[in-house]
């Protein structure tokens, strides 16, 4: 049963993070229990001491000094600048995902859970994740703010609607732990709950391969092919579009002279909001995906384009014609010469 | 010619006028004198104008935050806004804000007729910005320029803007709504002061020793004017017109 | 009687049954009271209207209560129970907090403890306990009817979605409530700078009236911006333009930051008057002066003014930047500077005082216990390693209560009881008001400690239901809110035998320095008979003599 059973006091410690965060909870309780109960016993102790006895005059003055009032101003100064540090040590390194993380898919929505793994099994409501690896989940909502949550693991974000936001633990511990949605989101929030399960890593690989249904990248060229995204996308000469190989995690040259890491997100607005970044040297005549496309077919296109290599590009869709019953794609003509831009994609170092 | 006049001389009028019905009708329990009076009342007046720069600023915070996140879309659609109109209307407001001033300006010197004469100005350009606004409105609303309730997104996308884009169009012009709105609502709370002014002048019910409310009224009538100089160059002067 | 210098603090006599004219025998008639302009009927007005509805918001949150005694929660449905968390959150904060301290307390108070006539501006006074009351008449219509089922906090873009029954009306309560308190505070500041008596100089203002100064202050700055952003908010519902919901093209983070904008100052504007009537009641209960007036009087400015730059450390892990979260991390750690510093005040002004245990104090001792602990637990929500494990867990929810309720209720209820006698003319029992203290004090711990652990062990908030490894701390939690419903039924029913059977005080029962004793109890309709000279700092209680002098 649930690890969290076993004591009514304590949650269970069950990743990296867990730890810090204890640690950090436990330096917390010292000094701010300290603090708490020096300025409790004075109370007492004055109120006793001095309670008022009959027949006494009114008390001699006390005069404040203001040695005393600085330094009860400035200790807390330090002592809350020593914890800031080490609250925003512990944050910042639950904030940034080790690189070698297994990326999951999540999408939460009124009111349940959904996750795909890169191997492509999907799941609803539950999650599986190996012991000791990283695991990095990517998150997005498909209707209003949920929050994934697992207090096993002392991990906490936001999943917005149209938007990414990410999460990332290293789990300590196998057993089952609670998954929780902690931003309230309508009727059912309280039951929008799942469960994580941390396995051994020759079960998790066991398991991975019992539910293996297709790689998550392979459901991606799908998706690419049956938008007929390589229409443009293509490695024939004199394509319309950048080629997407080897973009997943480079710099990209802007029209306007910026320049964007082409993460999740950025995969994810150009699909979704063509205009809204585009490629130095290239005309945007993308039309928007948004209301078309699912949450989880972008998934599919973003772990499709992370194992992108070079020469992989499908050519163009007449050799690959999309399947039957896809929904027509409003098309408009290239405006001006179309292939007068140079490859603005940078190449593979 | 009244009883009083016929009483009392000009001069002992005005002294019967300072002495006991200011200092009774006037002059409220709370306060030791008329000017104390006036002076709380001109302070209260500023710190409500604080509240409302707060109530505009959050306004003008959430044009400024989408023009940072989409700032081509954001000057093409603030290109359509008819800027001739709206500058028109800052002339107007100016305008008028000097014929509070000068107002004012006669009361403090005790020319009461003149008071009645500007303030009558003053609310009448205010009403003519009105006609102005509403002119405006009405031709945005034949340029189908109402998200929500007149719009026509294939308009912006001929007009360049990305099909995917049009949601901050629409965000900018419903911004733009709110804000000309709330503006127009200031204005006309601002007019209906002011021809309350008239009316009290009028009846005089103001002297050179007491012309708080007329003071109070202006301070108000000049912020109206600010919000609008600040609010024509944040909405209409976004992108560059060309004649 | 007024005299031109501040009396020596003893307790004086009863007076013989008072005959002469006060506040409350100058006109009778239901439209004399609703058509006053005097403050202190204003006060009395308001004292009744947040009475009504901290009892409304308590009937909500005791089913609420009730129904998480099991873990299935079979009491109400989720919709019922969505609707009661969010007309408990919504009633208590906006109808109650934001308006209880500066309305009643303030509005009785300040213009007597300034030696004035009554506030700067009576018919606005009058006209915001209008605004709050058309308010509040028109929120609970929408909640009691159709129901509102967003919490209290309205997050986009589930408060914008079209579903959600009676979100547009609660919401236009909600700006009217707001522009009242907006009023109020207008009127504090207006008259704090214009109309204090001759003498009465900034650094001789009691430390309530500062108090008030910097929640006036933050009610005019940050008023306006929640009004701004629930305008918003609705007509995005009507018109389905999308300034915040995504699906839309909006940013729901843009109605996070605004609505915290206010919110999180606005947790100031509740605590603020609660740590006022606290430097007030010590001083007095100790026969000290207050330690440290400057450093407490400027406390509450920095307050005020840090208050406005924290707003984003509600969003920790709402997808704000890396940098966003240490900055605004760092800045919520100096606004407890501040707060910290009136605690060691307050603790120092017990030493060597002669304290006696009258009730306003046990609340006020109290208040300082709870509000120690709930700031301690505010550093745990500061520090973003631990905010990124309790945030939106039960562990806030009890911090905050320990904030609200703890601090703020118990002050508000130490200062009903120290200026009872004042406002009414009439002394309660002290054997009953000591025990409704002692009894808010338990059942407040019982009802929140637990709140920390199962916040601790991954409780989320707004849940209906919970996994059964909960329940324990629930059903503590449940018992301790009976005990404290009891402690609260309770003062309602000796302050009102008060009103009737009370014996008669005197002037000054208390013995208390401030201005608003040296005038009659209750006081005249122009409060002062002779406009008060001070000469003198506001908590002169000591022999004036350090005791190594002679």
């Amino acid at each position: 049963m649930f690890e969290s059973a076993k004591s009514a006091w304590f949650p269970p410690e069950a990743s990296t993070t867990a730890a810090h965060v204890d640690h950090l909870l436990y330096f917390l309780l010292t000094v701010c229990g300290s603090v708490g109960l020096l300025v409790a016993f004075l109370m007492f102790y004055f109120c006793i001491k001095y309670r008022r006895r009959p027949g006494a005059g009114r008390p001699a003055r006390t005069h404040a000094s203001h040695a005393l009032e600085w330094f009860w101003t400035i200790t807390p100064l330090f002592i809350f600048v020593g914890i800031f540090i080490w609250g925003a040590v512990v944050y910042v390194d639950a904030y940034h995902a080790p690189a070698d993380s297994i990326p999951i898919y999540g999408i939460g929505k009124q009111w349940m859970w959904k996750f795909q793994h890169p191997e492509g099994q999907r799941e609803i409501n539950t999650l599986h994740v190996p012991l000791g690896r990283p695991v990095q989940v990517l998150l997005t909502s498909e209707d209003v703010i949920h929050s994934f949550f697992i207090p096993a693991f002392r991990v906490h974000m936001d999943v917005l609607p149209n938007r990414y936001t990410s999460v990332w633990f290293q789990a300590t511990r196998p057993g089952e732990y609670h998954l929780f949605c902690s931003q309230y989101c309508g009727t059912n929030h309280a039951g929008m709950i799942g469960t994580v399960v941390v396995m051994e890593p020759a079960d998790f690989e066991n398991w991975l391969s019992l539910h293996a249904e297709g790689s998550l990248a392979l459901e991606g060229r799908k998706v690419f092919l049956k938008y007929r995204c390589v229409s443009c996308h293509s490695a024939n000469a004199g394509a319309r579009a950048p080629v997407l190989e080897g973009l997943y995690g480079n710099t990209v040259r802007l029209n306007n002279g910026r320049t964007v890491i082409a993460d999740d997100a950025y995969i994810r607005e150009s699909i979704l909001d063509p205009g809204a970044k585009i490629a130095a040297g290239w005309e945007n005549i993308m039309p928007t995906f948004r209301g078309q496309i699912t949450e989880e077919e972008i998934y599919a296109l973003i772990a499709y384009f992370r194992s992108l290599q070079r020469g992989q590009t499908p050519r163009r869709v007449e050799d690959y014609p999309p399947p039957t019953g896809t929904p027509p794609i409003n098309t408009k003509t290239p405006e001006g010469g179309t292939s007068d831009g140079k490859a603005s994609v940078p190449k593979q170092p | 010619m009244s009883l009083k006049d016929t009483l009392f001389t000009e001069a002992e009028q005005k002294a019967l006028f300072d002495h006991t019905f200011l200092a009774r009708e006037r002059l409220e329990e709370q306060y030791a004198s008329l000017p104390h009076q006036s002076e709380t009342a001109a302070f209260g007046m500023w710190v409500f104008l604080a509240t409302e720069v707060m109530f505009f600023g959050t306004l003008f915070l959430s044009v400024g935050a989408y023009w940072c996140l989409a700032p081509e879309v954001i000057e093409r659609a603030s290109l359509e806004l008819n800027w001739i109109i709206g500058g028109i209307n800052t002339l107007v407001l100016l305008v008028s804000s000097l014929m509070m001033v000068l107002a004012i300006h006669s009361a403090q010197i005790n020319r009461q007729s003149d008071v009645y004469r500007y303030l009558l100005l003053t609310a009448g350009l205010g009403v003519c910005f009105l006609c102005f606004k509403a002119l405006e409105y009405y031709i945005d609303y034949r340029e189908n320029l109402i998200p929500g309730f007149k719009f026509d997104e294939a308009e912006w996308v001929s007009r360049g803007v990305d099909a995917s884009q049009i949601g901050y169009v629409k965000i900018f012009l419903f911004l733009y709504w709110t804000m000309t709105g709330f503006h127009a609502l200031h204005v006309t709370i601002g007019i209906v002061a002011v021809l309350v002014m008239a009316v009290l002048t009028r009846r005089g019910h103001f002297s050179a020793e007491y012309y708080s409310p007329l003071d109070v009224t202006g301070l108000y009538w000049h912020f109206v004017d600010v919000v609008w100089i600040f609010l024509f160059p944040a909405l209409y002067l976004l992108g560059t017109h060309r004649l | 009687m007024t005299t031109a210098t501040l009396l020596p603090p003893a307790p004086q006599p009863a007076e013989p049954p008072a005959e002469r004219s006060n506040y409350l025998n100058v006109s009778y008639g239901v439209v004399s009271w609703l058509l006053t302009k005097d403050h202190k009927r204003i006060a009395i007005l308001y004292l009744i209207s947040v009475t009504v509805m901290f009892l409304l918001g308590g009937v909500a949150i005791s089913i609420v209560r009730l129904h998480l005694m099991t873990p299935q929660g079979a009491l109400v449905s989720a919709d019922t129970y969505n609707r009661l968390f969010t007309m408990h959150g919504v009633i208590m904060v906006f109808f109650f907090l934001v308006p209880v301290a500066p309305a009643v307390l303030g509005n009785f108070c300040l213009p007597l403890m300034i030696g004035a006539k009554d506030l700067a501006f009576p018919r606005i006074n009058l006209l915001s306990w209008y605004l709050y009351v058309i308010g509040g008449a028109w929120t609970l219509w929408a909640m009691l009817t159709e129901g509102v089922d967003t919490g209290w906090t309205f997050y986009a873009p589930y408060s914008s979605q079209a579903t959600h029954y009676n979100v547009v009306p609660t919401l236009i309560g909600l700006v009217l409530a707001g522009f009242s308190s907006l009023f109020t505070g207008l009127n504090f500041i207006v008259s704090t700078h214009w109309l204090r008596a001759p003498g009465l100089t900034w650094f001789r203002l009691p430390i309530f009236v500062w108090a008030m100064y910097g929640t006036s202050f933050i009610s005019l700055l940050a008023v306006p911006v929640l009004a701004m952003a629930l305008i918003l908010l609705m007509l995005e519902r009507l018109l389905h333009i999308g300034i915040f919901d995504p699906a839309l093209g909006g940013d729901p983070l843009l109605f996070q930051h605004l609505f915290w904008f206010y919110s999180h100052p606005a947790v100031y504007i509740m605590i603020l008057p609660g740590m006022g009537i606290v430097s007030e009641v010590i001083p007095c209960f100790a026969r000290k002066a207050l330690f440290g007036y400057t450093f407490v009087a400027f406390s509450s400015l920095a307050i005020a003014f840090l208050s406005f730059l924290v707003w984003a450390h509600h969003m920790f892990v709402a997808g704000i930047t890396l940098y966003a979260a240490l900055i605004f991390s760092c800045l919520s750690f100096l606004v407890a500077v501040p707060s910290a510093i009136k605690v060691f005040n307050w603790t120092a002004t017990l030493y060597k005082g002669s304290i006696a245990f009258e009730t306003p104090m046990l609340f006020c001792l109290g208040f300082v216990a709870l509000f120690t602990a709930g700031g301690l637990t505010g550093l745990f929500l500061a520090t973003l390693g631990v905010d990124i494990h309790v945030h939106d867990t039960y562990f806030v929810i009890a911090h905050f209560h320990f904030i609200m309720v703890g601090g703020m209720v118990m002050a508000y209820m130490g200062g009903l009881h120290f200026w009872w006698p004042k406002m009414t003319g009439r002394m309660y029992s002290q054997w009953w008001s000591r025990l409704a203290a002692l009894i808010i004090f338990v059942g407040f711990f019982l009802t929140f400690l637990p709140q920390f652990i199962v916040g601790y062990n991954g409780m989320p908030r707004r849940y209906y239901q919970y996994v059964p490894e909960f329940q324990v701390w629930n059903v503590l939690s449940s018992a301790g809110a009976s005990i404290l419903a009891v402690g609260y039924v309770l003062p309602l029913a000796y302050l009102i035998y008060s009103l009737r059977y009370g014996p008669r005080t005197g002037n000054n029962p208390w013995g208390a320095t401030g201005l608003e004793w040296q005038t009659a109890s209750p006081p005249p309709r122009d409060n002062f008979d002779v406009t008060p000279t001070v000469v003198r700092g506001p908590y002169e209680y000591d022999t004036g003599k350090a005791q190594n002098e002679p």
